[in-house]
């Protein structure tokens, strides 16, 4: 980072002048896979505790591991989705520690050659500005299982079933500068991670989670000492989280004091980090190769077949939106954030009017969808539904107006739109007679304002054009009456 | 009827299919002389039942006149080391005591689905770490060999079996297993056959697959057989080994047919001399030993070459950090969460503590903080990084010799049989046994010892060969040369 990349409106203001915050995050996301990283028991969420749990799970004597393919052809993709450098060869390591949830006394993950290195990820940030920030690496590891703690007085119980369940822990360098920045970082890698299909990114069901090293630093200065945040499940949290540290840190500092490197934990619930061990009470992982795995060999040509087979990831489809279907870089922008909005905006836009698509998806889906409370995978109206909508306006067949009313009933029934405007009648009137017609009722009955109008209060246009849609029961074509209206009001 | 425990596998096979006897015979005859000698200690659990029923079902197939496997009706012992669903499996170790697998180790599940009958299991070093057999919480296992008198009578001291596979080497010395299984992480099954005058081959690393093996030392340990004939090896070789899938570590290559590449042809074979073998303090015996071995080889028409290992004296002290490294690793598993035994403590931390320090003895213990501190920040790099140089210069000295030679002949050990209390107090005058055994498992090549002689008490001696990777039909053959030259037929004290 150079200061000329630093932005005043991220900096924070202490009593002694502006600090700077500097954020590295590591994700911790679980990789979509019907087996284990190197067992076959099952991988489902929320199934009854030890029912996925494999002999090599549970640590027992002779067991040995064997890598699952598919976890590893997750991890090259995500690799390749994050344009990163896959290593042909990479070795999984033992990290030894001792817990109760971590049956062989080791965790199997790849310490000094992971099996991706250097990538990047593009932000999309408020005011449709992006920035790029580095990844320093992505490696495949085991789960550990989870600790009971609260379920007997005296005992921890002990479920094995998320133990062996494949990660990959992607660290990113430490280029934020913002709680907007990780945050935004956040959602980018989790819609990459979905649109890939390399992970869920569920964050309240664990399967991507969240650890942050914030340290902050006199704008310019050298780095300050970082403190690691564990636990931060939520994007919200993190934003949270991240404000709260770093204050505390400016605070620290400002006060004469200095800040300890350590791990700290996110209270959620008091909103404040918490220390929980020092730098010098951190383990000292042993780390040494597995003897029991040969170092992973990847076949260039393997690897290349992933990279065409990728899909189109949502910074290309964004560009492709804007360039090809002339969207606007924010609409594009949120229609591609999440893989299920652009899925729907594509159905939905075949063969109609992308920018008109794009409008209802954006404006009226999601507003509805965000009143109830619902994903866009939930919607009542389907995608082909509302390209049908958007067709009966380019036809038509009714109009921007009508169709509103159209939509909240699709909405609310789902039906579809011809049939709802089949049974009301809603077409809208493109004879001009009958248009015709109507103004002139409207203007006999309206003389004094035809007369004002005429005297040059031009406002009153509006007054006789609702007057009109009114008597005509919003049918008529808005451009024939605007256009009929005004040579009629001309005299 | 003859002493039916007498005969070589390959012998009793033949007796078997010429209806001479049963394989139900065959193994009361070894149940009864079990109990006859159970004062050697070298069962741990003796699983009667399952022989007798594994028997029968062997003679019921024989009568059916099927196919029957390489190894029906064989009784055999299996070292403690080996998984074997529903029956005891303790490793030698407290810390395991009571510990019935639900799953069967790929190697003894190949060995029953080739008809092998199971004795029981066989007692051996705590976690197979041992020259000696008397780190077993089950105690110490008799070697049946006994030192001479200086007036020819037979001396009373109880002496080693060899280790770790201490109870399998006594046991098949003893007649009370035709053959056995066991596992060589450093020496542990050339050593305690060269102690008890019986042949033991260690394959190449990946030849057998580790799946249900109680782990040592991932990266060394190897399963392999223990039997009284080069043959016999053979036999049981070819059935122990295969690709596995299970374990990533094994081989995907073909199982030659070891026993019909057995055909005392040795004409051309050269055979190499290392001279760093020849180690400070080797005693005359041994040496002269090694001299005749090659002499024997020679006169069959191998060609006998002086040869260079020169990083052969840093294999022990390399073995030392490598092994203990894995094996604090591979042994943090035992914690009382899971398996096993559990000393209940107030925290977690406590209860691993108790467990732990009831757990396991005083060299598992010894070798836990030696693998502890190699492994640790700011030792790594001098310890188990430089090690693992060392190991490849290890490797690369036998790829080099390889060049020049077909098979590598040395001593196996660098001593007879020993007392339970010499060579103690200080551990590494124990850990020299391995001496000439270590490098083998280094490079992960093959290897084996073959009785040869007798020493001035009437102690057997061994002379070991090493093969190339995956050459274990050269080797065998090679042993099986220097077998019949060597022409050992003494038998330990009251067998």
């Amino acid at each position: 980072m150079t200061d000329a990349m630093i932005n005043e409106k991220n900096l924070i203001e202490g009593r002694t002048g502006k600090w700077e915050v500097v954020l590295g995050l590591e994700v911790h996301a679980q990789v979509t896979s019907h087996s284990k990283l190197f067992s076959g028991a099952a991988t489902d969420f929320g199934a009854e505790p030890n029912t996925q749990v494999s002999l090599v799970d549970a640590g027992f004597p002779g067991m040995l591991p064997v890598i699952n393919q598919i976890c590893v052809e997750q991890a090259v993709k995500t690799g390749l989705g994050l344009k990163a450098q896959i290593n042909l060869t990479s070795v999984f390591d033992r990290k030894n520690y001792f817990y109760a949830d971590l049956p062989n006394g080791y965790q199997i993950s790849q310490f000094l050659q992971p099996i991706v290195g250097k990538g990047t990820i593009v932000l999309d940030l408020a005011e449709g500005e992006h920035r790029e920030v580095g990844i320093t690496r992505l490696h495949l590891e085991q789960d550990a299982g989870k600790s009971l703690h609260d379920q007997h007085p005296s005992k921890t119980y002990v479920d094995l079933n998320r133990a062996g369940v494949a990660l990959m822990e992607i660290v990113s360098e430490p280029d934020m500068r913002s709680s907007e920045e990780a945050a935004a970082y956040l959602k980018k890698l989790r819609s990459i991670l979905r649109y890939l299909g390399t992970c869920d990114g569920n964050m309240d069901e664990g399967s991507m989670r969240c650890d942050v090293n914030v340290s902050v630093r006199k704008v310019g200065g050298p780095l300050g000492t970082r403190c690691e945040i564990k636990n931060v499940n939520s994007i919200r949290y993190v934003a949270a989280a991240i404000e709260h540290e770093a204050r505390r840190q400016i605070e620290v500092i400002e006060e004469g004091g200095s800040i300890r490197q350590e791990t700290r934990l996110w209270d959620p619930g008091k909103g404040m980090t918490r220390a929980m061990r020092s730098k010098e009470q951190a383990h000292d992982y042993r780390y040494f190769p597995d003897p029991d795995l040969l170092p992973l060999k990847l076949d260039a040509a393997w690897v290349e077949s992933l990279k065409a087979g990728l899909p189109e990831l949502p910074d290309a489809k964004r560009a492709r939106f804007v360039k090809d279907l002339g969207l606007s870089d924010y609409d594009a922008g949120v229609l591609v954030s999440e893989k299920e909005s652009a899925d729907f905006y594509e159905a939905a836009a075949k063969g109609r009017d992308p920018k008109l698509v794009a409008n209802w998806l954006t404006s009226e889906l999601f507003g509805k969808l965000n009143a109830v409370g619902k994903s866009i995978t939930e919607s009542p109206v389907s995608a082909k539904a509302l390209g049908e909508l958007v067709g009966l306006i380019e036809d038509n067949t009714i109009s921007g107006r009508i169709a509103k009313d159209v939509f909240t009933e699709m909405f609310e029934t789902g039906k579809p739109a011809g049939q709802i405007v089949e049974e009301k009648g809603l077409k809208q009137v493109l004879d001009t007679g009958a248009i015709d017609v109507e103004i002139d009722k409207i203007m006999a009955a309206n003389a004094d304002k035809v007369a004002e109008y005429r005297g040059g209060k031009d406002k009153l246009f509006g007054f006789f054009v609702g007057q009109v849609m009114r008597a005509m029961g919003g049918k008529a074509n808005p451009a024939m009456l605007n256009e009929r209206l005004k040579s009629k009001l001309a005299g | 009827m003859t002493d039916l425990t007498h005969l070589t596998i390959a012998d009793a096979l033949d007796g078997l299919a010429a209806k001479k006897f049963s394989a139900r015979e065959l193994t009361d005859a070894h149940l009864k002389k079990m109990a006859a000698l159970k004062k050697l200690n070298a069962y741990i659990t003796e699983t009667p039942e399952k022989a007798r029923e594994q028997a029968d079902a062997s003679d019921k197939r024989r009568a059916a006149g099927g196919k029957v496997g390489a190894l029906d009706g064989i009784p055999l012992g299996i070292k403690d080391l080996f998984c074997t669903e529903g029956v005891q499996t303790t490793a030698g170790s407290h810390i395991l005591e009571g510990f019935k697998p639900t799953y069967e180790s790929t190697v003894t599940k190949n060995l029953f689905d080739a008809g092998a009958v199971m004795l029981g299991k066989l007692n051996l070093d705590e976690f197979a770490m041992g020259s000696s057999n008397k780190t077993s919480y089950y105690g110490n296992v008799i070697n049946p060999w006994k030192r001479r008198n200086e007036d020819g009578g037979c001396d009373s001291t109880d002496l080693v079996p060899g280790g770790s596979s201490g109870g399998s080497s006594a046991a098949v010395a003893a007649r009370i297993a035709m053959a056995a299984t066991g596992t060589d992480t450093g020496g542990s099954i050339r050593q305690p056959a060269a102690l008890t005058g019986t042949v033991g081959i260690k394959p190449t690393y990946g030849r057998c697959s580790r799946w249900g093996i109680v782990a040592f030392a991932s990266s060394l340990d190897q399963a392999g057989p223990i039997a009284r004939s080069v043959e016999d090896c053979a036999i049981m070789l070819g059935a122990m080994a295969g690709h596995d899938p299970k374990d990533s570590t094994s081989v995907e290559m073909p199982v030659p047919d070891f026993r019909k590449g057995l055909t005392g042809n040795i004409k051309g074979l050269r055979v190499g001399i290392p001279k760093e073998y020849r180690v400070d303090g080797m005693s005359q015996e041994i040496s002269d030993l090694w001299a005749k071995g090659a002499e024997w080889l020679k006169s069959q028409g191998a060609e006998i070459k002086e040869i260079s290992l020169p990083h052969t004296k840093y294999a022990l002290p390399t073995y030392y950090i490598i092994a203990p490294a894995e094996a604090s690793s591979n042994l943090a598993r035992y914690d009382g969460v899971r398996f096993g035994l559990r000393v209940p403590g107030n925290s977690l931390d406590e209860m691993y503590e108790l467990t732990r320090a009831a757990g396991f003895g005083k060299e598992v213990k010894r070798r836990i903080l030696i693998g502890t501190y190699v492994l640790s920040a700011g030792y790594y790099d001098a310890y188990y990084l430089q090690a693992q140089k060392v190991r490849a210069l290890i490797l690369k000295d036998f790829t080099d010799a390889f060049k020049q030679v077909d098979v590598i002949l040395t001593p196996s050990t660098p001593s007879a049989a020993f007392g339970f209390h010499e060579n103690e107090g200080d551990p590494v005058q124990m850990y020299l046994q391995d001496v000439f055994t270590v490098t083998v498992n280094l490079a992960g090549l093959p290897g084996i010892s073959v009785p040869a002689g007798l020493d001035a008490k009437g102690l057997p001696l061994g002379l070991q060969m090493i093969g190339r990777a995956f050459d274990e039909e050269t080797l065998l053959r090679s042993a099986q040369v220097l077998e019949r030259a060597a022409n050992f037929t003494a038998l330990p004290a009251g067998v």
